[in-house]
């Protein structure tokens, strides 16, 4: 945990009166809704189909149970009982009232949270790894980069009012799980030939209507410059990016149509003027910041405990359980535990109060108090002993919490769609639901293995649906919901968009194709190992297309 | 369009040179961009102070060579939301040095001016006059800093190092 000092809590007291303001202008009239929008904005306050909603940050996706519980009691205060974490460490709350937003921020900026630059112009929240300080894969915490870049944009004076918005993600393994080259700017930490730690920068990755993957512009970044060299990627942006087309104004335009080389070029010549000034990270900085994370106090422990050996001979489920979301800890004798969001016939991403009050008790219990939210809008508990995974997994399934279908084709990645989001074309969350009341049976799903399915409700691509496995893409055609489907696309360390494999399908045959697509890897399959990913890697599409439209 | 300056509202000293206005002597003027960079050895010797609106998508190292003759750059801000003129003005501070006026126009409302005076800017040409006095208030919200600007604020990264123990000690 990262444990906010002085400065942090002042800042935020600050920002809620300012908010207060705000708000109090817009509802006097002094500000009309044109002028207040983009404050607004900054506050992570949309305007969605049936209400204002509110998205709070979760920094680097790590949450304390103090912070849990608050946001349970803003849940039931001020919003309907429910919250629905998104893809970008995130939670909003969609049935919030514009007069009682200040109060609502007052709560949260009491545990040290807000929602400042979750949407607008800005650098949004920095995300990681959900499992970052707990990954036995990584070479250091990337937090401690993430909450230094995280304070250096926030309300920063210069870049509050960019082309566009602006995420980057940092991540400190071989094994990518923060999605890096889909982000306008990723950071990656790595060892050098000389053994030095520092980052490869990546540029200009993004969805949307004109996806692109980020490419490398500097290979390896000593530690002390990232902040300067986050600054002039930032100048360079706000200065050329372009404005005049809101399709076109996100960095991986600029990157593109000027070249990644010409583009690093403009960046280091930025760079060369400022890295040995202010921005320069002396050690005791980096310390200090580090010095605010809190890790356990973990006790010495063995691997495969007395009491987990038994538990998984004894109940079939819990082995099952412990297979599919159970990961290794770097620290022996403790276990990374993920928790799905995706019960069948559920809203994928959503927890209700409830949930997260009895979740708070659980972390407190068994994961030192934190809690932890990954980009697949599932939670984890970071830090538990394995001794104590028979005890967790019941308490869990008693409270709908043991879903067993972590990776599998349920665990579906959904933006809101239709259902609540002003810009969405067609339904996500239904067709999310109708799926996995389709493969509910455990035993089909384990056997198609892992699977990811993502889906978004329009061109703006939250679901990331072009990196799903299995893409699907709501479009309106007359009035009516139709989707596209795509394969083969991921995002982890080998990144790649899928590809369509035809017309869109109408709203209610989505689930079959689906169902076709499943079939069609189960006979094209060479061996039961070989994953859906890899089997379309392989094959590449013509044969699950052909499966597909034969019939339609 | 109240003018803001030291944190009070003020007359403005300078007159908006059109393009075909002929310059009068000892008046102060701010010169278009363009009209500038075509006369600017003439303009540099005539008599009086010199300003330069100069637009937010025009690169700032070309106005660089004539700085040490300005006594005021005015840079644009066309929409609220378009935030060009803030990397000029931290360039022309930081990178160049530039000492004189840095003044702001265009779209200038109350919830730019923090980030406008950390940018460097130090006049103000307001939309609204209500914003215009809400100047000192809203120049003054944020007590605390993250990143080093053109203001000079110590960011809390370094006053963290520098007086953790004195600050800990007055909040706990």
């Amino acid at each position: 945990m990262y444990v906010y000092d002085a400065f942090d809590r002042r800042l935020l007291a600050e920002r809620v009166v300012e908010f207060r303001d705000q708000v109090s202008r817009r509802l006097s009239g002094e500000l009309t809704e044109e002028e207040f929008k983009p404050l607004r904005l900054m506050n992570g306050v949309y305007l969605q189909l049936h209400a204002y909603m509110l998205r709070i940050a979760i920094p680097y996706g790590t949450l304390s149970t103090l912070q849990l519980r608050k946001l349970a009691e803003i849940a039931r205060k001020y919003d309907r009982g429910y919250g629905h974490f998104t893809t970008r460490q995130n939670i909003q709350f969609h049935w919030i009232k514009l007069a009682e937003l200040p109060d609502a921020m007052a709560e949260l900026a009491k545990v040290g949270m807000h929602g400042m630059q979750t949407s607008g112009n800005n650098v949004r929240n920095i995300t990681t790894d959900q499992w970052a300080g707990a990954a036995p894969d990584e070479i250091e915490d990337p937090r401690i980069w993430a909450e230094l870049i995280r304070q250096h944009v926030t309300l920063h004076p210069e870049f509050s009012f960019m082309p566009r918005k602006f995420k980057i993600a940092v991540g400190a393994s071989d094994r990518d799980r923060a999605a890096l080259r889909i982000h306008d700017m990723a950071l990656r930490l790595h060892r050098n030939a000389a053994g030095e730690t520092g980052f490869e920068v990546m540029v200009g990755g993004g969805l949307g209507r004109t996806p692109y993957l980020a490419q490398t512009i500097k290979a390896f970044l000593p530690k002390r410059d990232v902040l300067s060299y986050v600054e002039a990627v930032l100048r360079t942006y706000n200065q050329f990016g372009r404005r005049d087309n809101i399709w076109k104004a996100r960095i991986k335009i600029l990157v593109h149509d000027l070249g990644a080389e010409a583009f690093a070029k403009e960046v280091d010549a930025e760079w060369q003027s400022i890295k040995d000034g202010a921005l320069a990270l002396e050690p005791d900085m980096v310390a200090d910041i580090a010095g605010r994370f809190r890790y356990p106090d973990y006790e010495k422990l063995d691997d495969s405990p007395r009491e987990l050996v038994t538990a998984r001979r004894s109940v079939r489920g819990f082995d099952v359980w412990l297979s599919n979301c159970v990961t290794s800890h770097k620290v022996p004798g403790y276990a990374i535990v993920t928790l799905s969001l995706k019960p069948e016939g559920g809203t994928p991403g959503d927890c209700t109060a409830a949930q997260m009050n009895k979740l708070a008790d659980l972390a407190d219990r068994y994961s030192f108090g934190e809690v932890r939210v990954g980009h697949e809008q599932n939670l984890t508990l970071p830090h538990v002993a394995q001794r104590d995974l028979p005890a967790l997994w019941r308490e869990l399934g008693a409270n709908g919490l043991a879903q067993t279908n972590v990776n599998l084709i349920s665990d579906i990645i959904s933006c809101p769609g239709l259902d609540y989001c002003s810009l969405a074309n067609a339904r996500s969350i239904p067709i999310a639901q109708e799926i996995s009341r389709r493969f509910h049976d455990l035993d089909r799903q384990r056997n198609l293995g892992r699977l990811h399915i993502n889906i978004s409700g329009c061109i703006n691509a939250c679901g990331h649906h072009h990196v799903g496995h299995i893409g699907i893409l709501g479009v309106e055609k007359n009035g009516e919901e139709f989707y596209q489907i795509t394969l083969g696309g991921k995002a982890d360390e080998n990144a790649t968009l899928g590809t369509l494999i035809g017309p869109a399908v109408p709203y209610a045959q989505v689930a079959d194709v689906v169902e076709d697509i499943a079939a069609a890897y189960l006979d094209l399959r060479d061996r039961p190992e070989e994953l859906f990913i890899d089997t379309v890697k392989r094959l590449g599409i013509a044969p699950f297309r052909e499966r597909v439209y034969a019939a339609r | 369009m109240p003018l803001v300056e030291n944190g009070q509202i003020v007359q403005d000293r300078y007159h908006y040179l059109s393009d075909e206005e002929p310059i009068p002597e000892r008046v102060r003027v701010i010169v278009p961009a363009q009209r500038f960079l075509a006369n600017a050895d003439e303009l540099i010797r005539r008599d009086g102070s010199l300003g330069v609106l100069w637009p937010n998508d025009r690169r700032i190292a070309e106005l660089a060579p004539w700085l040490g003759h300005l006594a005021l750059v005015a840079l644009q801000f066309p929409k609220f939301r378009d935030g060009r003129a803030y990397s000029q003005a931290r360039l022309l501070r930081e990178t160049y040095g530039f000492r004189g006026t840095l003044r702001a126009t265009g779209d200038v409302l109350r919830d730019q001016f923090h980030f406008l005076i950390r940018a460097g800017f130090d006049s103000f040409e307001v939309k609204k006059p209500a914003d215009a006095h809400a100047f000192v208030e809203a120049a003054n919200r944020y007590s605390v800093v993250y990143q080093p600007s053109a203001d000079g604020r110590t960011p809390a990264l370094r006053r963290r190092v520098q007086d953790r123990t004195e600050l800990d000690g007055q909040n706990n």
